[in-house]
């Protein structure tokens, strides 16, 4: 499998939402490319005919009654929050400079 | 060093009962000991992130009076316990080791800590671990290592470092932990402690703040197999919060304990896995290893060699499906509802906040494995990466399947070193993966471990950890064996393990 570039790690951290300087980028993509290497490994062990794992167990989905019950109240909820106002968490802008 | 702090969980829950001592007595001795010993980032133990002596000493007065009224709630009502920092406390800091949340006190109990709480264990406080969880060395922090007992110039193992040292150095009869590739047990490997996971399942993570779904899972650390078996009964069990958690009554530990301690293990099948060896292994682990083979065979196993074909594509497996499932889970730190929010200059967008948060309360370990699960999860190479590993994960249960037909438990050291030095791999995160090879398959394959010391390497004088393993919800016989070894090895040694432990001083 292909290395990584650069660029491409730097777009990995745009999509994961991390704003990497260029001293991390160099740090961290040689790093990168080491430990991909490794996991590549495994390509090919599995067959076309094996099937996926997501979970160990054998997973049901999972009902309760429709009922009211106790939950955090609206200040519980927001006393980690960096911001509040009227109840609500205060965010910053949401749309970016061209819409 | 106080006497009482050296004793068990089950000896102090005798002491209690008899009235021979206080909760408040015994939670006192074990406060006077962490600030004796546990020091700060710098120097000491470091176990603890953070200490809530008015809360535990508090609570220890409750179990006092109600020890007093013939009320006591549970054995274990009154002894102390430290809650690895990944747990959510309500009223007490829960950093997960991250700068992204320093500070944050989390409005609700883990099932886990609710459980504890309701049984009447007063709570010391936090203990430190590899940022999220991520790491073989508690190095990963965000708040500054955690020191082995044993050696304060080495690594406690990880992530549960925290934990385990805590215990090592007592500073806690007990520990709660968390384990996604080994973090309950090569800690308990690399300081001379027990540590259990629990088949998938068997404990409720409702509370617990996820590294990755499928894999984590809440256990006891403790100094001995019979406080593990104590610690997982009052623990586990179905919870209604927890969607993965198995409906089918837990128990039969501490029975299994007891049984395992009086040494007959005859009619026992176990299985030596045969791939878990070789280049790499310390010889001083396999000599310790081997040893305790011998020993199971003289109280009366049958002891054969298997193969797991598949186990040597494990740790690569986990270094694709953890980084995916934590690429997702971690994307709630958005800097948004709670924990640390970084605000660029000028007006910056939401967007901008949450990348310049991420970056500022993420460490490297943490950047690194969000890089790789979004990378693995991304179109184009999903295929290749997250969905063969899915593949493999499936031959790895079949391996463990295949075996389990022919022994009981399988065995091999829990980890192919023994603490190395602090700084040695932190910038050589594949030399750190491999710290957790021979534990990262059962958590695959979701089946239960446990970690007991199998004794000191000759080449540096530091513990071994003898791991066996055992089929989903078969957890009684990890005890049963765990006890074995330890009663055994214990009355060769002439002592507990811990007792040969170097004193530890007070921080600088």
């Amino acid at each position: 499998m292909s290395q990584l570039t650069r660029d491409e790690v730097a777009h990995l951290a745009d999509l994961a939402r991390i704003d990497l300087d260029d001293a991390e980028l160099d740090h961290l993509a040689p790093q990168l490319n080491v430990i991909l290497e490794a996991v590549a490994s495994i390509s090919g062990v599995a067959g076309d005919d094996v099937p996926p794992t997501s979970h160990p167990i054998p997973l049901t989905n999972v009902f309760r009654e429709d009922v009211v019950r106790p939950s955090l109240s609206a200040e519980q909820a927001l006393s980690g929050a960096p911001e509040v106002e009227e109840q609500r968490f205060r965010v910053p802008r949401i749309l970016g400079d061209e819409q | 060093m106080s006497e009482i702090i050296t004793k068990t969980a089950a000896e102090l829950a005798d002491l209690l009962a008899a009235g021979e001592t206080t909760s408040v007595e015994v939670t006192q001795a074990h406060l006077d000991r962490i600030a004796a010993v546990d020091g700060d980032a710098a120097s000491g133990v470091h176990a603890f992130l953070h200490v809530d002596a008015e809360g535990a000493l508090a609570q220890a007065a409750e179990s006092d009076a109600r020890r007093a009224a013939g009320e006591a709630r549970h054995l274990l009502d009154g002894v102390p316990i430290a809650v690895k920092d990944v747990l959510a406390t309500q009223g007490l800091p829960t950093t997960c080791g991250s700068k992204i949340l320093e500070g944050w006190v989390p409005p609700y109990d883990a099932t886990v800590v609710g459980k504890i709480k309701a049984a009447g264990l007063p709570i010391l406080g936090k203990t430190n671990m590899d940022e999220f969880a991520m790491g073989s060395s508690t190095e990963h922090s965000a708040y500054g290592p955690t020191r082995n007992p044993w050696d304060q110039t080495r690594i406690p193992g990880g992530s549960g470092g925290g934990s385990a040292a805590a215990v090592a150095a007592f500073e806690a009869p007990l520990a709660l932990g968390t384990d996604t590739g080994g973090s309950i047990r090569q800690p308990g490997a690399v300081t001379g402690t027990v540590g259990v996971k629990p088949t998938y399942g068997g404990v409720s993570r409702y509370g617990l703040v996820a590294l990755a779904n499928s894999l984590d899972q809440v256990g006891p650390v403790t100094r001995t197999v019979l406080d593990s078996a104590l610690l997982h009964e009052l623990i586990g069990g179905h919870d209604p919060l927890d969607s993965t958690s198995v409906d089918t009554p837990v128990g039969g530990f501490v029975e299994a304990a007891r049984k395992g301690a009086a040494g007959d293990l005859s009619g026992l099948r176990v299985g030596v896995i045969k791939e878990l060896a070789g280049d790499g292994w310390q010889p001083g682990v396999m000599q310790r290893f081997a040893e305790t083979v011998d020993l199971l065979k003289e109280l009366g196993a049958e002891v054969t060699e298997v193969s797991c074909p598949t186990f040597v594509h494990a740790m690569a497996t986990y270094y694709l499906i953890l980084p995916a499932e934590c690429s997702s889970n971690l994307a709630k730190f958005d800097a948004m509802r709670y924990g640390l929010r970084v605000v660029p200059e000028g007006d910056p967008s939401a967007e901008a906040v949450m990348k310049a948060t991420r970056d500022a309360g993420f460490g490297d370990e943490v950047k690194r494995r969000i890089m790789i699960g979004t990378y693995a999860l991304s179109s184009g190479y999903y295929d290749a990466y997250y969905g063969q590993a899915q593949k493999v994960r499936t031959l790895i249960s079949r391996d463990f399947a295949a075996a389990f037909e022919d022994v009981d438990v399988l065995v091999s050291p829990t980890s192919p070193t023994t603490a190395f030095p602090l700084g040695d791999k932190l910038d050589d995160p594949l030399a750190m993966y491999l710290q957790d090879l021979a534990t990262i398959p059962a958590n695959l394959a979701g089946v239960p471990g446990i970690s007991v010391p199998a004794g000191l390497a000759d080449e540096d004088g530091l513990p071994v950890g003898f791991q066996v393993l055992a089929p989903a919800l078969a957890d009684d016989r990890l005890y049963r064996v765990g006890a074995a070894v330890e009663a055994a090895l214990t009355s060769r040694w002439g002592g507990p393990i811990l007792a040969k432990a170097p004193t530890l001083e007070g921080p600088r």
